[in-house]
């Protein structure tokens, strides 16, 4: 039961109010009267809210990739081609690393920059929509008014957010093993492709649950304090730049960093991309991984929901 | 078993159970809603009691601020109510907001178009929101900006529409999925006079068609000009329902005219008019600068107004004579005048 466009009559009042202007009765009838009988389902409707997503993300793309690549890619130039360059590289080795021998400074880097991309992209893709969204003019309320519970709605942002942290964090492994100096070539070795799978899927989820919870309890007017109070200290203290093993010197600094979700994002994927480096066993890097994606799911879910529904 | 009822059993693959709300598009029970805020507990919508047959068109009309939005809001089950009870469709609002969400769509009183996409992909996918395929979706929206005046905008985003052009589109939205009630919060605030009319056919049409529509308005003329059945509501609470006529009957809306003088009204100005009491003049208030006469019989009222007021040296600065409205419904109502 559909309708052709061959239903379809000129605009009545074409006359009146010139073609852009006038509705066609008759073929708002037609529409009315043929419609296709919808049969909405919670796995078709999350789908489509999916596909509009990476429709999104798709006409983004440039942007999208500029943003996901220019800290990653300066970052790698400045550190293991210009400083090595003018005599400036350094190495971790010894104590430093613990069990290892010396390793060059791209080496550690490579899990850390994907750690702090899998924590920019997060939040980037679902805490600063999410703040326009919930804006004066209520957005969201277009997407809150499809036939799916509130909660799935946030569900669904917290997917669409870690598909694009995900690919946000793999565009890091090209730069690190194109952009070096001679000799400072990062040393990765995948040592479980399964397990950097499911790191780099549960961090994923982590970082964008953790965007919906930021999006939905922050005052829009203060989503600068993001970048100062969570971002920055994240990332410096989330072993981006150095192994948590290092920090064994440091002990009062390396039991308080333990509350930062991105070490573990940081150790995970050192252990599975670096296995020359010491790193956090693996059991309490899942356990964190998991229970923060929980946590923080829930808790995103709940007050995404209390900010849908008045 | 009518068309809108089979529709219903379609969509949602069951019956709704029978309930209070059954056989009817709209039903509410006391409905409330109180806002929690700093400044202590702020109630919005006191009680709202409404009863709207399929295939109606129904106007929720009052002033800014009078509860109507949030009403609308606790039908399309984004606002949780704080009391009473609400059925869309047959549906109790809380009890399942999804089985609602199916079968309504919502034209909302700001611009909620997904302004990361273009015309066509607005339309697309709410109809892939509501189950259809991509295909049927594309199908779908191709129909909707034909029929509604938007085919050179197809690809336009949706950021880059006039006023006019994206309230056709969310209306247009709204319909995707053929929904059993359709709700519009002030669908033509802020329009120019042509677009706002422009907008009435196609409501018209929809009403037609045996739409169920709740409207909500604060123009007047708006609500007089569409609605089968009114309800005029302030302060969260309806004052007053029924058709216009009902409602000019019921209320006995006089002709309402009101003098403004130069400056206040002297003591003794209203007695020497002599209308108090006379024949056909219900009521008659000062206020400052001001003389406002309700009568059935309102003529000469005007007359002897001016005359008293150059009898007592004041200047006529505004003369108005209301003829039985729903302005002179709302002020019989409430006493005071419409504040838009």
């Amino acid at each position: 039961m559909t309708s052709t466009t061959s239903t379809l009559t000129p605009p009545d009042g074409a006359g009146r109010t010139g073609p852009d202007e006038a509705a066609t009765g008759a073929g708002i009838a037609a529409l009315i009267a043929e419609a296709p009988v919808p049969q909405p389902t919670l796995a078709k409707t999350f789908g489509a809210m999916m596909a509009r997503e990476f429709r999104v993300l798709r006409r983004n793309s440039i942007s999208t990739f500029m943003r996901a690549v220019m800290q990653p890619l300066l970052f790698v130039f400045v550190f293991t081609y210009v400083m090595p360059k003018i005599g400036g590289g350094f190495m971790f080795g010894g104590a430093a690393a613990a069990g290892a021998s010396a390793v060059n400074f791209a080496t550690i880097l490579v899990p850390g920059l994907m750690a702090s991309m899998l924590l920019m992209q997060g939040i980037m893709a679902v805490t600063f929509p999410l703040v326009m969204e919930f804006s004066w003019q209520r957005t969201i309320e277009d997407r809150a008014l499809a036939p799916v519970p509130i909660h799935v709605l946030g569900v669904q942002k917290i997917s669409a957010g870690a598909v694009q942290s995900f690919l946000g964090a793999l565009i890091v492994f090209p730069i690190v093993l194109v952009v070096h100096a001679a000799g400072q070539a990062p040393h990765v070795h995948v040592t479980n492709w399964a397990l950097l799978v499911l790191i780099l899927a549960t961090a994923s989820l982590l970082t964008s649950a953790l965007g919906l919870l930021l999006g939905t309890v922050m005052d829009p007017r203060k989503m600068q304090m993001v970048f100062a109070a969570i971002l920055l200290p994240a990332t410096m203290l989330g072993c981006v730049y150095y192994p948590w093993s290092a920090m064994h010197q440091i002990r009062w600094l390396q039991m308080l960093i333990l509350i930062n979700p991105m070490v573990y994002m940081s150790e995970g994927l050192r252990a599975v991309l670096t296995p020359g480096v010491g790193h956090m066993p693996m059991w309490a890097i899942l356990t964190v991984l998991l229970g923060g994606t929980a946590i923080f799911g829930y808790l995103g879910t709940r007050t995404f929901t209390r900010r849908v529904l008045n | 078993m009518t068309d809108s009822a089979t529709r219903a059993r379609q969509v949602a693959g069951t019956a709704p159970e029978a309930g209070p709300g059954a056989g009817t598009a709209i039903r509410t029970e006391d409905l409330r809603k109180t806002y929690k805020t700093s400044r202590g507990d702020v109630p919005a919508v006191r009680g709202i009691d409404l009863n709207v047959p399929s295939g109606e068109l129904f106007g929720l009309l009052g002033p800014n601020g009078a509860g109507k939005s949030t009403t609308i809001g606790m039908l399309t089950t984004l606002v949780l109510p704080t009391g009473g009870r609400a059925w869309v469709a047959g549906i109790d609002v809380v009890a399942d907001p999804v089985g609602v969400k199916r079968r309504i769509g919502v034209v909302t009183q700001n611009n909620t178009l997904d302004m990361q996409l273009t015309v066509a992909e607005n339309l697309e996918f709410r109809s892939r929101f509501f189950g259809l395929g991509p295909r049927e979706a594309a199908r779908r929206a191709a129909q909707l900006i034909d029929a509604f005046g938007l085919g050179d905008r197809r690809k336009a985003m949706a950021t880059d529409l006039s006023g006019g052009q994206a309230r056709r589109l969310l209306i247009a939205r709204a319909l995707v999925h053929r929904p059993e009630v359709l709700f519009l919060d002030e669908p033509t605030a802020g329009l120019d006079p042509q677009t706002r009319v422009n907008l009435w056919d196609i409501l018209r049409v929809l009403h037609d068609q045996g739409q169920s529509i709740l409207l909500t308005t604060h123009y007047m003329e708006e609500a007089e000009a569409l609605c089968d059945q009114i309800a005029v509501v302030d302060h969260g609470e309806v004052l007053a329902s029924g058709t216009v006529d009902e409602l000019k009957e019921g209320t006995r809306a006089d002709t309402v005219i009101t003098v403004r003088y130069e400056g206040a009204v002297p003591d003794g100005l209203v007695a020497e008019t002599g209308l108090e009491g006379r024949p056909g003049v219900g009521k008659v208030e000062t206020d400052h600068d001001r003389i406002r006469v309700f009568a059935s019989e309102p003529d000469g009222v005007l007359g002897e107004l001016v005359a008293a007021g150059s009898r007592a040296g004041l200047t006529v600065l505004d003369a108005a004579q209301l003829r039985p409205s729903l302005e002179t419904v709302f002020l019989n109502l409430t006493g005071r005048e419409y504040r838009e």
